[in-house]
């Protein structure tokens, strides 16, 4: 056997965490994305700023402020205790929410940039021919910006998979719900094990690169509109 | 008068920049749970001496595979005693340079005052929502925890609730933010002034457990230095084992 059964739960577990966290942003993101796309508000700036925070905050500073807001003392905490799911970290579902917060402008930019490129034009013809917005949005936006939402959930799932300094902060490294392989990778190099950490390592960096290669080889010639 | 008064100045001012000529330079790798006792060594040292200590905080098993691969530390102070003897195997010591600087203290606290009681009766009442104990494979005082719990026969009870951290500092991290209930900590981390300060604790009797050995040693990059030697006698010293000794470490 290549891999020891618990790295491979570690990948099992990496693949979960990054598919449900593109879902939920797949989700999340659409519509904060055409918002940002087609808003004239004031509020524009600082919610793109917001959404950009991830890509310049050192992961330590995001898993310090996360574990702080999520715990009992937190406005987090508070909320998920008197939902009566209790405090997050420490479980799947905690570092669910982190990654979403972490992967948001892996979703969001590049979903804005294909929206804006569809333009106001498809939008008024359809209008024209009587579509509501929302009909406009399903028929004519959505169909138009595939390519960015192929490259968004692309990128989205494979910066999940990447994840380490979040999930060192937040996880407790608990083998099956927050053990994830980079997580693995890093205690294998810590304890000396320096032939698991190959092993697992290669299998991170070739899905790295096999992911990459299909993003940039999959790429189409942008229309102009 | 003006230009040698200028002359004097610039003279002074180069004297200030350059160092003494018996001053060096000793560039130490530190594991993270010593920071502040060898911060406080090294100003000390530095005061004494003249010389220059250039410090290096970070996981014990990263320094071990800088230095495997050519990182340029003269000495070393671990959190533990493994990577030193292995480092010594290796060949990439000083021979016979090895010493115990330090032996870590465990304690059980909580941020909760009045959690904790002093005989650790809680681990066996379980009354808490998640205990937090640094990676037993990577840190010295994890697997001095686990020891514990083996001894009272909790191990497969404690299990469900157990939390890790990837260093006693997060190990830490988890219980001062009150994310988990209590965690088996380093002394070191929650003593001021002598005392334990803040919330409920129950110090480990170090009979409970395999001493938590922290050594030190000379790399090859620091062979023949006298200021990396001088360093290493100053660590030896009573003034130094005092200040090592009030951040609750034994020596």
């Amino acid at each position: 056997m290549f891999l020891a059964p618990d790295d491979l739960e570690t990948i099992w577990l990496t693949i979960r965490l990054a598919t449900t966290v593109t879902g939920i942003l797949l989700l999340l993101g659409t519509p904060l994305a055409w918002w940002l796309a087609r808003s004239r508000s004031w509020l524009k700036g600082p919610l793109g700023a917001v959404v950009a925070l991830p890509l310049v905050l050192p992961p330590s500073v995001l898993g310090f402020y996360l574990l702080l807001a999520m715990g009992p003392n937190g406005p987090v905490g508070w909320l998920t205790t008197s939902l009566g799911v209790g405090p997050l970290p420490f479980t799947f579902w905690g570092l669910v929410l982190a990654s979403v917060f972490y992967s948001l402008p892996f979703m969001v930019q590049p979903l804005q940039n294909s929206f804006e490129s569809v333009g106001d034009r498809p939008l008024e013809v359809a209008a024209t021919l009587g579509a509501s917005r929302l009909d406009a949005f399903f028929t004519v936006a959505l169909p138009l910006a595939k390519p960015g939402f192929l490259t968004a959930s692309i990128m989205t799932f494979a910066h999940t998979v990447g994840e380490f300094g979040v999930v060192l902060m937040i996880g407790g490294n608990i083998p099956g719900a927050t053990r994830v392989a980079s997580v693995q990778i890093y205690d294998h190099v810590e304890a000396l094990e320096y032939g698991q950490a190959h092993r697992l390592a290669a299998v991170m960096l070739i899905f790295s690169f096999l992911v990459l290669l299909g993003l940039y080889a999959w790429r189409p010639t942008p229309k102009k509109g | 008068m003006k230009l040698s008064k200028c002359l004097f100045l610039i003279c002074a001012c180069i004297l200030a920049i350059v160092p003494a000529a018996s001053a060096e330079e000793v560039s130490v790798a530190v594991a993270a749970n010593f920071t502040a006792p060898m911060k406080q060594i090294a100003a000390d040292f530095e005061k004494a001496s003249g010389n220059k200590v250039v410090l290096a905080f970070g996981a014990s098993g990263k320094f071990y595979a800088q230095i495997k691969n050519g990182a340029p530390f003269q000495l070393f102070l671990s959190a533990d005693d493994e990577k030193p003897a292995k480092l010594e195997k290796e060949g990439l010591t000083v021979p016979g340079s090895r010493f115990t600087y330090a032996i870590g203290t465990l304690v059980l606290w909580s941020a909760k005052p009045g959690l904790v009681d002093a005989n650790g009766d809680i681990l066996a009442k379980g009354t808490f929502n998640k205990i937090a104990i640094a990676n037993p494979q990577l840190a010295p005082y994890g697997a001095a925890a686990m020891e514990v719990l083996a001894k009272r026969g909790l191990t497969a009870a404690i299990k469900p609730k157990m939390v890790q951290g990837e260093n006693i500092s997060q190990t830490f991290q988890f219980v001062g933010t009150g994310n988990a209930d209590l965690g088996f900590v380093a002394l070191s981390q929650v003593m001021k002034d002598g005392k334990v300060s803040g919330g409920s604790s129950w110090i480990v009797p170090g009979k409970l457990h395999e001493p938590i050995r922290q050594d030190a040693v000379l790399l090859i990059k620091g062979k023949g230095s006298p200021a990396a030697e001088a360093l290493v006698r100053y660590l030896k010293t009573d003034k130094a084992k005092a200040i090592i000794r009030s951040y609750g470490y034994g020596i």
